[in-house]
């Protein structure tokens, strides 16, 4: 049965294997990554100065949402689905995921998806152009033609997260070699299999909004539509329960690629880790009964909004533990930097800065002057870039030796790790102070007081594109021409099953289940 | 065993996502509405009120005042025939709206209420008011909507002032279907 | 610098910086690289001021606390200098001590907080209310009790915007009627949408309340100085989101009572200009300056449009033929369709005015004259 790979084109589309398709998953997302990045590339080409350049208003609403759009679902959601894949079965000794063929669909109706929201550009009408948190009525009554394609390219992609977080928890729950019991399973496993749960809680309910969406578009029904009877606010309640659990979605799975690198570059083992597994817990349950703190200017009364004030202040208390506990693992161990530990150190530093400006946002008082304004913009910007995706960049060095058995240049990987830092803290940094001088998001122009930092803004963002184009190159040449490593543990101080087996990992790992003490 | 047991799981999940998405369609918006009618929170009214003999209070005076607005394309006028009076709490009040049709064609409109401060919404009662029912008016045809309302005595006293705004919809196209829900 | 570096500076990055500058030079200097929230002009915006420094010191303070921690373990555990890694990795005690401080800094920072959300809601007693509008894409304001209501619509002009005129010193922040407000009293404003969801933004008043069709919102502002205060829509609302601006003009009591009286007196005389007669040239160059205030940014400053989504008016069946059907659809919108119903937003001058322009515009030679009068007639229903 345990044949190698098969030859050609056929070998990608039909693959059940989890390496394969996460190879699958992570070369897609890379590319979204580099098309939402043009967007980006767009928007602060634009906003480079006062006054429209280059392109129109109605066109550069199309720029913020597709970015959005791409960026969360298209890149950063199915990276972490990539990573999954590759290194879930190996971290917990199992030979593939769950459900190999439901695997292979979760991936292949990505690229269809994106494709038809891609082409929206081309459409009559345009791209959807009402932000990627799609308000109705203007993504209702006052939407283009294309908001039917986009409605179904989010029902598409819906069933993909659902269909890959059902078989990331059936894999972890009933795959496990003998021996590993839940509180010995690695940091990483135990992260994503909270936020699989929170995937299959959370994403239908984005289906339900898009398909009352779709319904008042066009059967005349009137969910969002005042004059029907209906309520533009009820779109955002249905909007945020599933949108604030997504953002935790995001970073809980980066949490769990940082407590495996720190850990690793610092020889030293995970500090705290029964109560990482707890508060990772607590934020995602804690991520069900906030969400109303995106709305804060809706009208809610004032008892609703001390409620979201104070439950969303809480989150600050795991959040800030799982902090703690990764300065305490560096603590007295023997830090070495390559690559991965410079991104993971960064990610630690950067997403507290976020999680910072996280709390400022929660309170709601001063988030009258916050809310849709810049500093929103830096907030998230902070969490999802120098959080979630740096964690990623980690992830990519740390695995990639593991992957196709050869080391990436650690110059390269260095050179790339400061432009990227120094480019991100350019382009978003100022971005906390055009909102609060008074910077709305979402503008296609800007009165002359906030040009300064715009231009400031707008360098930092070119120079962080071009580190990630920088990002592509390492790990293309690191493929075709890196030096050939073979030594199952790779990195000195990495623990896990994952680096007991041969490197680069054969194509079937773990078909005869380990021993775990 | 009979089903093995990731069989079993996946099940299990996928009910769980079915659930929670027949929950976000068919459980959620009437919850919404539910806790709107009962908390009166976003300023959303009831419907129409049935008269107890609870008696007037005359030892307050609250400020009510109209305000009425149209909706994007809907060309009529629409206004308060008068813009505030001071009423006492139990005590029936009746006002009126003046619409006028301006346009060449047949319409249909629907009022919709909303009052605000929010915690005044549940205490604002309306025994006969024209957002009830959906409004058809010819071209060039004019008329007085009359409205009747009651303060409720349990309004909390901080509230002093009351505003009751209409916005007025356009549901000529629409205004065969029972979706004008009264309010 | 080498000489060649020098050269390739000069040659390059000096123009475009200082082509940046020019236009940035005309912002007032004191707002330019601003890097914080103002404090503003009501006990409100200090409240948040205040609140907002409050957490952000205590973020500061502990950012240092844990940067310096990580820090100096970089320094100081560093494999290259020999450290040797020590190998614990639980503390109960450390654990229960970093959970229940942070927990008691948050109970500490909830109390101003509260105490701030609870002014921001204090909507009570106030001595005058405003209502407040949001279309795609201007302001409507109306003095409630007063008969006085307005548009508020950006008049910096399509060139500044187009990079064909320098821009002025408030590009994008001027409007065409500024909202007049009295210093040192409290004004409630009722806040609403018309077509889909604005939201008001005036960062000095720390005032911000979403703008929601079918529904009004409320807050209030008790603006201790007069001066002239701008804000922002700061809710996507389509492709003029940035192109409506907010204008506020307070003045001290006195004089807005005065203010008041006078813009009494100018409404009751527009109502009486809609009697005269006007000649051609005088509807065109009223029409034209209407025009491209309120139709302009759909039908262009050339009347052609955007094919596809905004219908072209020069040469158009419309603006050539029957009257009627253009009063009509001016005055009463399109439904359905993003053409507004104008006869609530405009004055009957104006509107005579922008018909008459768009009938003998651009080609169009209907050498139709249409007189206030008239429409007031149609919206008479005569």
């Amino acid at each position: 049965m345990a044949h190698g790979p098969a030859k050609g084109i056929g070998r990608w589309v039909f693959t059940t294997n989890h390496k394969d398709i996460g190879t699958l998953y992570l070369w897609f997302s890379f590319a979204m990554f580099l098309l939402g990045g043009f967007f980006a590339m767009v928007i602060r080409a634009e906003l480079f100065e006062p006054g429209m350049q280059i392109v129109k208003p109605e066109f550069f609403n199309q720029m913020t949402t597709m970015h959005g759009l791409v960026m969360v679902f298209g890149a950063i959601m199915p990276v972490f689905v990539g990573l999954a894949n590759w290194m879930i079965p190996m971290m917990i000794g199992a030979p593939d995921m769950a459900l190999p063929r439901m695997n292979n669909l979760s991936f292949w109706i990505l690229p269809f998806a994106f494709l038809m929201l891609a082409s929206t550009l081309f459409m009559e009408g345009g791209a959807p152009n009402f932000g990627w948190t799609f308000y109705a009525p203007l993504s209702t009554t006052y939407a283009p033609d294309s908001v039917n394609y986009f409605i179904f390219a989010i029902h598409i992609m819906g069933a993909s997260s659902i269909m890959g977080s059902i078989n990331i928890i059936a894999t972890v729950l009933n795959l496990r070699a003998p021996g590993m019991t839940l509180m010995k399973m690695p940091m990483f496993v135990w992260t994503w299999l909270i936020t699989a749960f929170l995937l299959v809680a959370v994403m239908p309910v984005l289906a339900g909004a898009v398909t009352m969406m779709l319904m008042d578009i066009n059967f005349g029904t009137s969910f969002f539509n005042a004059a029907g009877g209906g309520d533009p606010v009820l779109f955002q309640h249905v909007f945020w329960f599933f949108g604030h659990p997504e953002v935790y979605i995001i970073i809980l799975p980066a949490f769990g690629v940082i407590s495996h690198i720190i850990p690793a570059f610092s020889r030293k083992p995970l500090f705290g880790y029964s109560s990482m597994v707890y508060a990772t817990a607590s934020i995602a349950f804690l991520s069900f009964i906030v969400w109303a703190h995106h709305m804060f200017l809706v009208g809610m009364p004032v008892g609703g909004e001390l409620y979201f004030m104070y439950a969303t202040m809480l989150i600050a208390v795991p959040t800030a533990a799982k902090v703690f506990n990764w300065a305490t693992t560096m603590f007295r161990g023997s830090i070495s930097f390559e690559t991965p530990m410079l991104f993971a150190i960064a990610f630690v530093i950067l997403f507290t800065i976020g999680g910072f400006t996280g709390l400022m946002l929660a309170i709601a008082p001063a988030d009258v002057q916050y809310h849709d304004s810049y500093f929103v913009v830096a907030h998230f910007h902070y969490v999802m870039v120098a959080g979630a995706l740096f964690s990623c960049s980690a992830a990519v060095y740390y695995w990639l030796p593991k992957w196709c058995g050869r080391m990436y240049n650690e110059t390269m990987g260095k050179v790339q790790f400061w432009i990227s830092f120094i480019g991100f803290n350019i382009a978003f940094f100022p971005q906390h102070f055009l909102g609060l001088a008074g910077m709305p998001r979402r503008y296609a122009d800007y009165a002359l007081q906030f040009s300064d930092w715009n231009m400031v803004s707008s360098i930092g963002a070119f120079i962080y594109g071009a580190s990630q184009l920088l990002l592509l190159f390492n790990v293309i040449r690191t493929i075709k021409a890196g030096t050939p490593v073979s030594e199952p543990k790779t990195w000195e101080g990495a623990e896990g099953l994952e680096w007991t087996v041969a490197t680069p990992a054969p194509y079937h790992t773990f078909s005869t289940p380990p021993e775990v003490k | 065993m009979s089903i093995k047991p990731t069989r079993l799981l996946l099940i299990k999940l996928l009910g769980g996502a079915v659930g929670m998405f027949l929950f976000a369609l068919f459980v959620m918006p009437p919850l919404y509405d539910m806790f709107c009618e009962v908390t009166g929170i976003g300023g959303k009214t009831g419907g129409p009120y049935q008269v107890s003999e609870a008696g007037v209070d005359t030892s307050r005076t609250v400020k009510v005042q109209f305000v009425a607005t149209n909706n994007a394309a809907m060309p009529w006028q629409f206004s308060p025939k008068v813009y505030e009076v001071k009423v006492h709490p139990g005590e029936p009040t009746e006002v009126a709206f003046f619409a006028r049709n301006n346009t060449h064609r047949d319409m249909v409109a629907q009022a919709i209420p909303n009052v605000t401060p929010f915690n005044a919404a549940e205490f604002f009662h309306k025994t006969e008011c024209f957002c009830f029912n959906q409004q058809p008016l010819k071209a060039g045809e004019e008329a007085d909507l009359p409205l009747v309302f009651i303060v409720d005595r349990d309004l909390p006293k901080a509230v002093t002032t009351i505003t009751l705004s209409y916005t007025l919809f356009d549901i000529t196209s629409r205004a065969d279907d029972s979706l004008a829900k009264a309010n | 610098m080498s000489r060649r570096a020098r050269m390739l500076f000069a040659l390059v990055l000096a123009p475009v910086m200082s082509m940046a500058f020019m236009g940035k030079a005309l912002a007032e200097d004191a707002q330019r690289w601003a890097v914080n929230m103002p404090k503003g002009v009501t006990p409100v915006s200090n409240a948040i001021y205040d609140i907002h420094m409050v957490i952000f010191w205590i973020c500061v303070v502990i950012g240092i606390g844990v940067f310096a921690v990580m820090f100096y373990s970089m320094f100081a555990h560093r494999k290259s200098k020999g450290a040797v890694a020590a190998n614990f990795h639980e503390n109960t005690t450390a654990e229960i001590v970093w959970t229940v401080i942070p927990a008691l800094l948050l109970i500490v920072m909830a109390i101003p907080a509260t105490s701030a959300l609870l002014d921001v809601y204090d909507t009570a007693e106030a001595d005058m209310d405003i209502k407040v509008t949001g279309y795609q894409w201007k302001w409507q304001y109306e003095y409630l009790g007063e008969d006085i209501a307005f548009m508020s619509e950006l008049t910096t002009p399509e060139e500044e915007i187009y990079n064909t005129a320098p821009k002025s010193q408030y590009y994008l922040q001027e409007v065409s009627q500024a909202l007049v407000l009295p210093a040192k009293t409290k004004v409630r404003f009722l806040i609403t949408g018309k077509d889909v969801i604005h939201s008001w933004w005036v960062p000095e008043l720390g005032v911000k309340k979403d703008a929601i069709p079918g529904l009004v919102n409320e807050t209030w502002a008790y603006i201790d100085e007069p001066g002239i205060y701008r804000g922002e829509c700061a809710e996507l609302c389509g492709k003029g989101h940035a192109f409506m601006p907010i204008v506020i003009n307070v003045l001290e009591k006195e004089e807005y009572n005065a203010w008041l009286n006078d813009k009494k007196a100018k409404v009751a005389a527009e109502r009486e200009l809609a009697k005269k007669t006007f000649t051609m040239d005088e509807l065109m160059t009223q029409g034209e300056a209407a025009y491209s205030r309120s139709c302009a940014s759909c039908h262009g400053g050339n009347g052609e449009g955007i094919p596809g989504v905004f219908p072209a008016l020069k040469g158009s069946a419309i603006a050539t033929g029957d009257v009627a059907g253009h009063l009509d659809i001016v005055i009463n919108g399109k439904a359905g369709t993003a053409m507004q119903a104008f006869g609530g937003q405009l004055s009957e001058v104006d509107l005579a005015a922008i018909i008459t322009y768009e009938r003998n515009a651009w080609g169009n030679s209907t050498g139709d004259l249409v007189q206030p009068i008239d429409v007031l007639k149609f919206k008479q229903g005569q």
